[in-house]
């Protein structure tokens, strides 16, 4: 995996049919969601968000991650080459497992959200036994 | 015939005029990219990590978002008119007892260069990278600053 080269892929833009209450240019995170028996582990790029600058809300099963950005620069200075835009991140999923919400963690570094997501005891993975008759 | 996609954030609603006009242009290309039936469009070199670079009187900006890249593993280096940036973003395993619903994010290696449009103090180019994103701070040699030329009347 180290001797592999990143490749540029743009950011995307959210699409969606509802309208934005604020101005702004949204984009969707890229994430890594995986799962063990006792959590479900979110993993989102949202470069320029600070700690402070994340919404999470989960409701119904419904999962939604939102990024605050901070300008990048003041407003002094002029763009001489403009490659990305800039805007904040929203996500939102569906969550089948039920979560147990009182003990969900959430930490932001270098600009990757971390979100944790403990299952609750009903659904953690019974083992089922197959009987030989 | 191509068909073009509407995308909802063309007009839909305001923002700074400048910007907008920016992106308007990029819109225009995108538009264009497709019906010559080339690819959507690329940013304009191609490489990562997308950069966007500034200026004011004093300094260049150069940006980029690195979300997961530790500053430990970015490498600043400046030749002749050049900014070269190198890194390597890693992802650690998360052991074998998960699995995976999605995998978006890449690791990997990242090597650009980028010419800067003035000559810059090499000596006293700094960088900084805050929540993922990376900001060099150029310096402008003193025979590229914008002087300040006084009429004297006689």
């Amino acid at each position: 995996m180290a001797d592999k080269d990143l490749q540029l892929r743009e950011k995307k833009e959210l699409q969606t049919e509802a309208e934005h209450t604020k101005p702004g240019l949204v984009f969707t995170p890229t994430v890594d969601i995986f799962e063990s028996e006792e959590e479900i582990t979110v993993l989102a790029d949202m470069p320029g968000v600070a700690s402070d600058g994340v919404t999470i809300d989960l409701h119904n099963n419904e999962l939604k991650i939102s990024g605050e950005v901070e300008d990048q620069g003041s407003e002094k200075e002029r763009y001489l080459l403009r490659e990305y835009d800039i805007g904040r991140f929203h996500r939102h999923f569906t969550i089948s497992d039920r979560i147990d919400q009182s003990k969900i963690s959430a930490s932001m570094k270098d600009g990757v959200l971390r979100l944790v997501l403990p299952k609750a005891e009903k659904a953690k993975p019974k083992r089922i036994e197959v009987k030989a008759e | 015939m191509a068909v073009v996609k509407w995308k909802p954030g063309i007009f839909g609603w305001h923002r700074d005029p400048f910007s907008e006009m920016d992106r308007l242009r990029r819109e225009m290309d995108r538009i264009f990219g497709v019906y010559t039936g080339a690819r959507e469009m690329a940013p304009a070199a191609g490489v990562f990590p997308a950069l966007n670079m500034s200026e004011d009187d004093h300094n260049l900006y150069v940006r980029a978002e690195l979300p997961g890249v530790a500053p430990e593993n970015i490498e600043i280096t400046t030749k002749e008119n050049n900014l070269i940036l190198k890194g390597e973003r890693k992802i650690a395993a998360e052991g074998k007892k998960v699995s995976y619903h999605r995998k978006e994010r890449d690791a990997g290696n990242f090597r650009r260069i980028i010419s800067l449009p003035t000559r810059v103090d090499s000596d006293k180019v700094t960088a900084a990278c805050k929540n993922g994103v990376l900001t060099v701070t150029l310096p402008k040699a003193p025979e590229a600053k914008p002087r300040q030329i006084a009429v004297k009347s006689e």
